[in-house]
């Protein structure tokens, strides 16, 4: 136990050193809170910038009711269309929106005439202008009044609660699914990469020909285990450090920005979930919302659980990608191994589609069951409440599999460790790992 | 007093054998020599003795005791295939190296320094591996394989890579361990640095054990009675007890001549002979180096 702390402790500290650990750990969150920066920027922007647009409408359908609408500001003017395309060529307005002799109730014709391209928000808004000032010409025709029709209009919220455990939690299945998605793609890139690590690890020490000096000291198994830990708790403190940093670039970064805090959570929950940051009374009822949800989700079991197979689904694949990296001599050879390890891994994450589709269904139930696909799709299922026994079962048996795949990777890695040259494929990696000790 | 004894090792692999039945033993404070062809065994020995791998039957015993993870502390191994981390510091690594043997950290600090001053490097402590050049590495990779002052060294090839300079200051090392009371068990092709410094030696071949013993001994065992002639003018016929195995005639009249006393002779009466028939300037007995007795042996082994 003692050899296995002091190569972990190596393995850990001579990572953790590396200029690419720093650069990388430091970066990410830089990253995340310049995106934040941005669209903090860009909101606040967007509120001032206005476009102007000269409408000639010739159905006369339009160019009363017409208003103002997002960033879309109209001005209604008469004269040949091409005379005022030239004018706005010439800088006079944004666009020309022609609406030709149309029929009230199948508008076909109209057209927006622009220098450069229109945003897509741009576009949206003068769609919705148009819209709007066609409906109210309607209305006036059918003598209708805009509060006769509010009164009409219903709107229903409708919460979804599940059938299961006493404390029924209710929650946006959208939240849901994102914290899903979320989690089971830092399980797959933490897999992928540190699990590719171990195996570069393992390689390099078999190549540079340390190995047999180390295993004449330890145990070929303490040796695999001990990198193996080594390499998790390196993931586990870059994880660490990125959820400390990002918070506190995202707390500290408005106040240093000096951006009025309502206007940053705007952006904030606009981005999260309206999609596009909309008014302001928009934005306060999404966050209000999330809140909500953010509150009924059990927030405990699922960051317990996302750790839980965090290190588990890390365990399982790391002992595959150590097996690998021993049998092999070179990178180029680790190609033909990589593939049955990988796949698992890639399929799990193609299956997110369908399993969120159908959380308990048949399907998820069984891909959170085998601890290759289990470590992903299990969370994925979690904000969704899977039953007690599903959750223990699939737990334990991730302890069967890595256990399982330890076991393999040890009778393989420690044979192959002091193997140089020799020809390795399937047969022969079966081979050593059932010869005797 | 044996430090180590083999009896009967085993070893074989999927498709071939390593070891048959291989029994030796090392005496203490003995500089041991291990020696034969490539892929006859060596390496898998070392490396059950460095319980590595498991033999596959026959026992080993250090001290008197069956072998057991304890001795992993009394053994000093410098494989044939070494390497150093090339990022880490030497300090560092020579730490690491001494830790996994299970010194303490103080204490291993104390020793690396005390192996800087003894084999003239200077303060490395914090000079990464990789910028060392292949000579000052092997000197890590010693200082490592022998800084906790293991009872029993274990040494693969060790003088490939150092120069000749360098190569005479581990030698040095290795009889002095020796002096303080280690024993040696050396592993190399390179027959002079065999003949200089083994007292015993072994010989194992195609998985055999095919020779050993007191590096004298097997020498004397094959003496064969050979003598080297240098003389002026022919030497003339000899007697029926004596065999002229070869003559070669060198510069300025001078002539070699190989020859081989039969029994019922010896040395005294040959070169009594000699002096009658020809101006003898030399007469040395030629005694068989190592080398030729491991090509010997080796040759006969494959033949029988």
């Amino acid at each position: 136990m003692d050899k296995i702390l002091l190569i972990l402790k190596r393995e850990y500290i001579s990572r953790v050193k590396k200029k690419s650990f720093l650069l990388a750990t430091f970066l990410m969150p830089i990253l995340i809170g310049g995106m934040y920066a941005l669209s903090i920027y860009l909101s606040v922007k967007d509120s001032d910038e206005e476009f102007l647009i000269k409408v000639i409408d010739e159905s006369g359908y339009v160019a009363d009711k017409i208003e103002a609408k997002g960033v879309a500001k109209f001005e209604v003017v008469k004269g040949q269309v091409d005379s005022i395309k030239k004018n706005v060529e010439e800088g006079e307005g944004f666009a020309l929106l022609y609406i030709p002799k149309i029929d009230l109730y199948d508008a076909q014709g109209i057209e927006l005439y622009t220098m450069q391209t229109p945003g897509m928000e741009l576009e949206s808004d003068v769609d919705d202008a148009v819209e709007n000032a066609l409906e109210a010409t309607k209305m006036d025709k059918l003598g209708l009044r805009q509060n006769t029709l509010d009164s009409i209009k219903t709107r229903v919220s409708i919460n979804s609660k599940s059938l299961s455990g006493e404390a029924s939690t209710s929650g946006s299945s959208k939240v849901a699914m994102a914290i899903g998605t979320i989690s089971g793609l830092l399980i797959y890139m933490f897999i992928l990469i540190y699990g590719s690590q171990v195996m570069r690890a393992v390689m390099q020490e078999k190549t540079s020909k340390i190995v047999e000096i180390l295993v004449s000291s330890v145990k070929p198994y303490q040796l695999m285990m001990g990198k193996i830990l080594g390499v998790a708790l390196v993931g586990l403190t870059q994880f660490a450090l990125w959820m400390i940093l990002t918070f506190a670039i995202l707390s500290i970064g408005p106040m240093l920005m000096d951006v009025d805090p309502q206007v940053a959570a705007d952006a904030a929950s606009g981005m999260s979930v309206a999609g596009s940051a909309g008014s302001k009374a928009q934005a306060l009822e999404a966050m209000d919302k999330l809140n909500d949800v953010l509150g009924e989700i059990n927030i405990p079991l699922i960051l317990g659980a996302f750790l839980y197979f965090f290190l588990t689904g890390y365990l399982f694949n790391a002992a595959l990608f150590a097996m690998v990296g021993s049998a092999v001599d070179s990178e180029a050879d680790t190609q033909q191994f990589m593939m049955p390890i990988m796949m698992p891994v890639i399929v799990s994450m193609m299956m997110l589609g369908p399993v969120l589709k159908d959380p308990g269904g048949d399907l998820a139930f069984w891909l959170s069951m085998i601890p290759f696909s289990a470590p992903i799709i299990m969370m994925v299922r979690i904000p969704f409440d899977v039953p007690t026994w599903q959750l223990v079962l699939s737990m334990l048996l991730m302890i069967v599999g890595f256990m399982g795949t330890t076991w393999m990777a040890g009778r393989v890695y420690r044979i192959g460790i002091l193997m140089h040259g020799a020809k390795v494929n399937y047969k022969v990696i079966f081979k050593w790992m059932m010869s005797k000790d | 007093m044996n430090i180590l004894t083999i009896n009967n090792i085993s070893k074989s692999y999927a498709n071939h054998k390593a070891l048959s039945d291989v029994s030796m033993v090392v005496p203490k404070q003995s500089i041991f020599g291990l020696l034969g062809p490539n892929g006859a065994g060596k390496t898998t020995l070392i490396r059950i003795i460095n319980q590595i791998i498991n033999s596959d039957g026959g026992t080993i015993e250090i001290n008197g005791e069956p072998l057991n993870q304890n001795h992993v502390r009394l053994i000093g191994y410098l494989p044939e295939e070494r390497g150093l981390y090339k990022k880490m510091k030497v300090g560092e690594h020579l730490l690491y190296f001494a830790q996994l043997k299970g010194l303490k950290k103080k204490e291993s600090i104390t020793k690396i320094r005390h192996w800087f001053k003894k084999l003239d490097i200077p303060d490395w402590l914090d000079k990464k591996v990789e910028d060392l050049s292949k000579g000052m590495q092997q000197k890590v990779q010693f200082i490592g394989t022998v800084l906790h002052d293991p009872e029993l060294i274990i040494l693969d090839e060790p003088f490939s890579g150092f120069d000749p300079i360098n190569a005479n200051i581990i030698k040095d090392e290795i009889l002095e361990l020796r002096e303080k009371g280690s024993t040696i068990i050396f592993s190399t092709h390179r027959m002079e640095s065999v003949e200089e410094l083994c007292d015993h030696i072994a010989l194992i071949d195609q998985s055999h054990k095919i020779l050993d013993g007191l590096t004298k001994d097997i020498k004397n065992a094959h003496r064969s009675q050979t003598y080297l002639v240098n003389h002026l003018g022919d030497i003339g016929s000899l007697d029926s007890y004596y065999k002229i195995v070869e003559s070669i005639p060198m510069e300025d009249n001078l002539i070699e001549t190989k020859v081989r006393i039969k029994n019922d002779s010896d040395s005294n009466l040959l070169l009594k002979h000699l002096i009658n028939q020809t101006k003898v300037v030399g007469f040395n007995e030629l005694i068989p180096s190592i080398n030729d007795i491991f090509i010997q042996t080796v040759k006969k082994g494959n033949h029988g």
